[in-house]
This record gives structure tokens, C-alpha cells and sequence, in this order.
């Protein structure tokens, strides 16, 4: 999947703030050195990632937050020193552009962004007088075009269908829909046919219309909530947050976390878990 | 907010602020309530289990709660009555159904919200959260605040990212801004504030028990001192002779 990324693409990343964020591709995305993204996300810490390790030209985003933790603070580190490029927007209106671009349409329209200075920060926002009588004003949201969409789900098929077997299916699909090359990772992967013994019909909200490739990825969600799974990993969160205090910190949680392949993070958290048991921090 | 209000030891000032919080949504009937932080979350319910029974919450994750458990209880007390995925959620903003009390950390006179980004945006002092859903929710459906702490640097001259749409912007966007933008109240942890004057500009509604009209200019006025590096200033109307939320 990520050999057919470049650098200076833009991406997309499913999920919402820390809940079910493609993490193991986010992983993969820095260990293959590919940089200059576009990284268009309901952010967490797949964006706050991405910026600590300078990827990231330029983010597109309503909001980044860790969920328990308020703020992702390599992202605030990356805005406040001025790193990064942003597009900030409401969150409908990004919904809107996503839309737009599985529709193939230019642009949507909305109030949303009237009024507010979303308007004066992306001066390449246009309004759009309706036609008809009422000749009201509203926001053309663009189109939010992607070249490569990841998302990571419950569970999906070896054709490319995708299940959600949490509460909130997200925005998954229209990201898939609005990108070029369209990336899903799952917890399990298993035949066709097969995910309805996983769940009801309505589970599976992604078909396969809608995804070039399929990877098993277990715990690929990790450390962000992956329901009914895994939850969050909130102890894990609060180390990759602490990461972000000195150079140090830093180093040592990107070293053992991330300059690692799949089995050594697997490793890593296995280890991790040890020692708080031992220590008596899970308890 | 462990201080107890002035007049009743066995009243907090947080269970005040609760109180002032549910009021917001009085009168609402069926809608969406849906509130950011904890005192709000606590008002909401309070609202439900006392005047607004059809007022309609979420769990904060993809569903309605038919009952009506302790903020941050146990999810195992959830009883939940409908799906409502975020996606849908957008649909509940834009029909109108639905009256937000989102966290303000900057607002100004006329109801400017700023949650996205102190100082300049290209390069903040402090990155915040985002604008979230604030511009959407201001121009489609009823909007209040809360503020945990009433300062001076909560309470400023103009906010640094407009994401909230206050009375002023919104009017200068033109009538597709106007047409469903509602901003109720800001409710604080010494008052209550709401834009019911000739031009909407903020007024103080009603002070907290144990708290004076006064305490609230102070806190104001403390903004004017150059010494402590502040940039602007707001003092709100007062209401003659009201006390109390």
C-alpha cells in the first residue's frame, strides 16, 4: 500500500479524533520517509505523528484532539512554530468537501463558514448565490480531493468490503470515495461472504467499489480506540503525549514505538504492558 | 469550584453553575441538547430530569440516551433509544434541531467565539483545538457558552479566530448568516451573560449568589492594567437590581 505513495501527496486518514485511526499505516508512512503531505484528517494523533517527525506540509482539519487528552501537543508544537501549512475549516464543511469530491462535484453548499473568520483564513473559499428565489449566499465548500485515502475498520473481506462493528462508522467511506487510491486495514480479514457472521448487514458500510486494496492489521488502530475490539490505550496515549516534553522524551518514544516494524511494536507493547503490571500501573 | 456561594453553606458554586446552565435549554422542548464539558453536561441533565423531559442527549459517541445516567457514570446505566453516528449529527445541526453550550476560551461583546488559535494564526502563541463545529452551529441552530473562568482573558475586545459567529459578524455576513444565528447565554463560573439589548451586545443577566455586579467589573477592569500585558477590555452592562441565576 504505501509503496504507492509519494512524497507531496495528499492524504487522508479515517477515523475521529482518537477513535479508530489507521495507525499501523501511519507507522509504515513514516518508516517508508515519504514527506511533503497534504495530511487531510478529523485529526489525532495520526496528524500529531506525521508533524513530529516533519512530514507534513501542510494539514487540513476542523479540530486535532487526543479525545481524553484535549490537545495533541506535536501538533500544537508544529503550528506554534509555524512548521506547518494549515486549511482549517468547520467540521461539516469538511464533511461537505469529502461529499463533493466521492460526488465529483465541485463544490457543496452550506452556511456553515458564513460569518466566521474560517472565511478570512482560506481566502481561496468562494461563495454561492441559489438560483432560485430566495438568492441566498452560502459557502461553496471545494471539493476535498484526495490522492490516497487509509482507513482501518473492525473487520472487511479478501474483495475489498469493509465492516464497522463499533458505534459510529465515521466518515470512512467518503474519504475512501474522494480519493484516488483507497487503502483499508482491518482487524481480520476474512472470505467473502463471511462478514455477515461478524455483524448485521448495516455493519458493512464499505463495498467494495470503494477500496483498492485490503491488509490484515491487528491491533492497527493502537494506541486509538478501536471498539468493540480495543478501547484506547490510555496509558499509551499519555506516553506518546509526554514524548512531546523534550528532545530526549522524544527519542526514546520514537526509537522503541515507531522506528520499529510491526512485530517489534507488537513487542514493545508487550513489554510495555509487563512492566506496568509489575510496577502496578494498570491496576 | 470548591468555594461554597455566599448565603447557603451547603450550596457549591459549581452546583450554581449547573443550575445556570440548565436553564439555558428551558423552554426548548424536543431538541438535541448538546453540551461540551462537564458543569454542562450536568445542566442538561439537570434540564431533562426536571423541566425539558423531551430533550434529546447523546452518549458522546453514536447513539441517544433514553435514560438519563450520571455525567461519566458507568456505560453499563446507558439505556440508549437511537443511533445518531456524527455524520447524522450534521444533519440534526443544519435542520435546526438542536441547541449547543460549547467551551468558549475567548468571546467578545457581541458573542464572537474562539476555540481554534491564540494570537496569530499562521504561527499561534498557542494552538487550540480547531474551530470544530462552532461556525456551523452559530449560523443553523440556538448556541450558548460556558466560560470556567471568568477573566480577562476569556473576556476580550475582539477574539483572535472568529469560529463562533457573534451578533456583529453575523449581521455583516448578510441575511443566509442571520436567518437561524441564536446566541442565548454564557453562563461563567460568576455569572450569567445574554445579548438581549437593543444592539445585542453582551449584558450581565444575573450575578451567582455570593457573587456582586461588582466582582464581575473587577475582574473586567483588571483587563485595563498594562502592567499585566492585557491587549483589550470588556465590561459588561449590568441589569439594575438582578441577583441571582
Amino acid at each position: 500500500m504505501v509503496g504507492e505513495l509519494r512524497s507531496g501527496m495528499t492524504i487522508g486518514f479515517g477515523g475521529w479524533g482518537s477513535r479508530r485511526k489507521p495507525m499501523a499505516a501511519v507507522r509504515a508512512i513514516l518508516r517508508a520517509g515519504i514527506d511533503d503531505l497534504t495530511v487531510v484528517s478529523y485529526g489525532g494523533p495520526d496528524v500529531g505523528l506525521l508533524c513530529a517527525y516533519g512530514r507534513v506540509r501542510k494539514v487540513v482539519f476542523g479540530f486535532v484532539t487526543l479525545d481524553s487528552i484535549a490537545l495533541d501537543p506535536h501538533f500544537r508544537r508544529a503550528r506554534q512554530e509555524g512548521s506547518v501549512e494549515a486549511m482549517e475549516v468547520d467540521e461539516g464543511m469538511f464533511y461537505l468537501g469529502l461529499l463533493a469530491a466521492s460526488q465529483r462535484v465541485p463544490f457543496l453548499p452550506t452556511r456553515a463558514g458564513l460569518g466566521s473568520d474560517v472565511m478570512r483564513l482560506n481566502p481561496q473559499l468562494r461563495t454561492v448565490v441559489s438560483p432560485y428565489d430566495d438568492r441566498e449566499e452560502l459557502v461553496a465548500v471545494p471539493a476535498l480531493e484526495l490522492d490516497a485515502a487509509f482507513v482501518h475498520l473492525n473487520r472487511a473481506d479478501t474483495s475489498g468490503n469493509g465492516q464497522v462493528l463499533g458505534p459510529d462508522p465515521f466518515f470512512d467511506d467518503l474519504f475512501l470515495g474522494a480519493a484516488q487510491r483507497r487503502f483499508v486495514t482491518a482487524e481480520r480479514v476474512v472470505a467473502p461472504g463471511e462478514l455477515l457472521g461478524e455483524g448485521p448487514i448495516q455493519t458493512i458500510t464499505v463495498t467494495r467499489l470503494l477500496t483498492d486494496a485490503v491488509a490484515q492489521c491487528e491491533r492497527g488502530a493502537h494506541f486509538t480506540s478501536c471498539a468493540p475490539d480495543y478501547g484506547r490505550d490510555e496509558e499509551f496515549q499519555g506516553l506518546y503525549a509526554k514524548s512531546a516534553a523534550d528532545q530526549e522524551s522524544w527519542r526514546s518514544f520514537s526509537s522503541k514505538y515507531v522506528e520499529v516494524d510491526e512485530a517489534g511494536y507488537r513487542a514493545a507493547l508487550r513489554e510495555l504492558s509487563e512492566t506496568s503490571r509489575s510496577s502496578g500501573g494498570a491496576g | 469550584m470548591s468555594e461554597s456561594a455566599g448565603g447557603s453553606q451547603d450550596v457549591t458554586r459549581a452546583e450554581v453553575c449547573v443550575v445556570a446552565c440548565a436553564e439555558a435549554w428551558r423552554g426548548d422542548g424536543e431538541l438535541l441538547a448538546s453540551p461540551f464539558g462537564t458543569i454542562p453536561s450536568a445542566g442538561a441533565r439537570l434540564a431533562r430530569l426536571t423541566f425539558e423531559p423531551d430533550l434529546v442527549l447523546t452518549d458522546g459517541e453514536g447513539a441517544l440516551m433514553a435514560n438519563t445516567p450520571g455525567v461519566s457514570g458507568p456505560r453499563g446505566e446507558l439505556l440508549l433509544e437511537a443511533w445518531l453516528p456524527y455524520r447524522r449529527v450534521f444533519d440534526v445541526v443544519w435542520s435546526g434541531r438542536r441547541h449547543v453550550m460549547m467551551i468558549a476560551t475567548q468571546i467578545d461583546r457581541y458573542g464572537n467565539q474562539n476555540i481554534s488559535a491564540i494570537g496569530d494564526w499562521a504561527k499561534p502563541k498557542a494552538q487550540l483545538v480547531g474551530v470544530r463545529g462552532a461556525p456551523g452551529n452559530t449560523v443553523n441552530h440556538p448556541t450558548s457558552y460556558w466560560v470556567p473562568s471568568h477573566s480577562p482573558r476569556a473576556f476580550v475586545e475582539h477574539v483572535d479566530v472568529v469560529c463562533g459567529v457573534g451578533y456583529d459578524r453575523a449581521a455583516s455576513a448578510g441575511e443566509s448568516a442571520t436567518r437561524h444565528h441564536d446566541l442565548r447565554v454564557v453562563v461563567t463560573n460568576l455569572a450569567v451573560l445574554d445579548f438581549e439589548t437593543p444592539d445585542h451586545a453582551m449584558r450581565l443577566r444575573s450575578v451567582h449568589p455570593g457573587v456582586s455586579a461588582a466582582d464581575v467589573q473587577r475582574v473586567a477592569k483588571q483587563y485595563l492594567s498594562e502592567e499585566q500585558g492585557t491587549t483589550g477590555w470588556f465590561v459588561p452592562t449590568p441589569q439594575a437590581g438582578e441577583k441571582g441565576s
